[in-house]
């Protein structure tokens, strides 16, 4: 295992310290394991979370305009309860506060304890879970949809809404209609490494790929033979689309998981805004970038939102965050 | 069993555990995501620590029990956390405040865990979890206890049902968790929570017959 750590258990805790000295104007609280924006009085929080590893999400889009707290958890593993009701009590601005929640069974039990302990506290809160990921079956055989790159949309929007003055159920309603239009596929070319294990999460052959892949490296639909960056995006446009036909203006993310280059998640979009011009679809929004990554995995994910001027309105409401900053 | 067989139960839960993390981590990586042994070891850790240095009220077996539950649910992360934190406060409010535990109240208590786990994952048996290894071996304690097996004979019956019920986990499909996401390639791997539990179990029936380490 080559990474740059320096201890191989210490690893969140040092990104930590490391998070605030790069971002001075957010709080990062060590001890409980939170990064937060503070209150802000008389307005909806947002608080997200999960396992570490996703770089930026979640803490990097703590910031005006998307969440006030996130809390990472170690490596690929949920965080606690504790974390989330420390950020909880500590960005409650008097108006309630949104948890946005990936659909994995740590996440959702611990976001569910932690929202019972807050209430016993007294507050308000309410809870939104992203699950926009085609490649899983959504039935009682599974825990059901994964969250991934829906969640980057839930947050902006969400919290743009938030930001406006909206009150809770109402923001809450705007995270659950953006999950609802947002679809997700993602492909891995490599494995990744946890660091407290030193070793490949999964085995992929030199010319296989894993198609639908999680963002843990959790296989997804079937393992394919590599081949052009078209047919992948073709792949995975084919299934976001038989899942929800893709029509009118969409917000498009092209999604690195860590470990590829950004030419090639260009030369993907360029494919994907093919596809998608092809099939009747307009993209009026877009990102490129590495958004929510699975540690040094190489592949990306294509996350698909169909929008409404209300939606793009609230995608276009000026942001402030480590990861994501504009019209402010 | 008194308040302080209950501390060495937790004491030796947490060194088979430790003892164990690889082997649970590498049980994980083949179905889940390779962290089960690194998250439970933490949690286990912590709650063997808290209780040595009683930082929390752990007067009765019970306190003991629902002091390991917040612990876990505090430190271990995933979805471990909050389901052996569940089992154990759940099993620590069966005991009330009693300062000796009987066959049959501990009995109950293994009932206890078993349907706070379920309740709150809302898995069945059969799906492959923690509870195919669990549930054989509350049903297997109560026959012993039915019989009139002691403490000992009871707990060690209910760990050997933990171990074969952990083997018939092999070529069960998993319905929930992580695991569940893998679907036909979960069949023939033995499932990590199940196999942390008959540590749990063995821990059990290690103390109830006086052979700690």
């Amino acid at each position: 295992m080559k990474k740059l750590i320096n201890d191989p258990e210490g690893v969140l805790n040092d990104a930590l310290v490391g998070f605030a000295a790069a971002n001075p104007d957010l709080i990062v609280n060590l001890e409980d394991r939170y990064i937060s924006r503070g209150p802000t009085a008389g307005k909806v929080s947002l608080v997200s979370g999960g396992g570490s590893g996703h770089e930026p999400l979640h803490g990097g889009f703590v910031g005006y305009g998307m969440l006030d707290a996130a809390c990472p958890g170690e490596v690929f593993t949920s965080p606690v309860p504790d974390q989330m009701l420390a950020a909880t009590k500590a960005v409650d601005g008097g108006a309630g506060v949104l948890h946005v929640v990936k659909n994995y069974t740590g996440d959702v039990l611990n976001f569910q304890m932690a929202a019972e302990l807050a209430g016993d506290d007294g507050l308000q809160v309410e809870s939104v879970l992203v699950n926009d990921d085609v490649a899983v079956e959504n039935s009682t055989y599974t825990a059901g949809r994964r969250g991934t790159g829906g969640t980057v949309f839930v947050e902006k929007m969400a919290g743009a809404a938030a930001e406006r003055g909206a009150d809770l159920a109402a923001v809450a309603a705007v995270g659950r209609e953006v999950n609802d239009r947002s679809r997700s596929f993602g492909v891995a070319l490599t494995a990744n490494v946890i660091p407290a294990t030193g070793k490949p999460g999964f085995e992929l052959g030199d010319t296989e790929i894993e198609l639908g892949v999680g963002i843990h490296g959790e296989p997804g639909r079937t393992r394919g033979q590599m081949s052009t960056a078209r047919e992948i995006a073709g792949v995975a446009l084919d299934a976001i689309h038989t899942d929800m036909p893709l029509s009118g203006d969409v917000l498009v993310m092209v999604n690195g998981l860590g470990g590829t280059p950004l030419i090639e998640l260009y030369v993907v979009y360029a494919a994907v805004a093919e596809w998608l011009e092809g099939h009747g679809a307009t993209i009026t929004r877009n990102l490129v970038g590495n958004y929510i990554t699975s540690l040094e995995m190489a592949g990306c994910s294509i996350t698909v939102a169909r929008m409404t001027p209300d939606l793009t309105e609230l995608w276009d409401a000026p942001v402030q965050t480590p990861a994501l900053r504009w019209g402010r | 069993m008194d308040t302080s067989a209950f501390q060495a139960w937790v004491h030796e839960a947490s060194l088979l555990i430790t003892e164990h993390a690889t082997r649970l981590t590498e049980l994980d990586s083949a179905i889940g995501d390779g962290d089960h042994g690194i998250n439970l070891r933490r949690g286990f850790q912590a709650a063997d620590d808290m209780i040595e240095k009683s930082e929390s009220d752990t007067e009765t077996p019970g306190a003991v029990l629902r002091t390991v539950g917040r612990a876990l649910i505090s430190k271990t992360g995933g979805a471990s956390g909050p389901i052996y934190g569940t089992g154990f406060r759940q099993a620590g409010k069966a005991l009330g405040d009693v300062t000796e535990v009987d066959a049959v109240l501990l009995g109950s208590a293994l009932e206890a865990a078993f349907n706070g786990i379920q309740q709150l994952g809302a898995a069945q048996l059969g799906d492959k979890t923690l509870l195919d290894a669990l549930g054989p071996a509350v049903v297997a304690y109560q026959a012993a206890v039915g019989e009139g097996g002691d403490l000992a004979a009871a707990t060690r019956a209910a760990a050997d049902a933990a171990e074969r019920g952990l083997a018939e986990t092999i070529p069960m499909l998993a319905r929930k968790g992580r695991a569940s996401y893998l679907g036909e390639r979960t069949i023939g791997h033995e499932d990590p929570g199940a196999a942390s539990t008959a540590l749990i179990m063995r821990a059990l029936a290690m103390v109830a017959a006086g052979e700690t380490s």
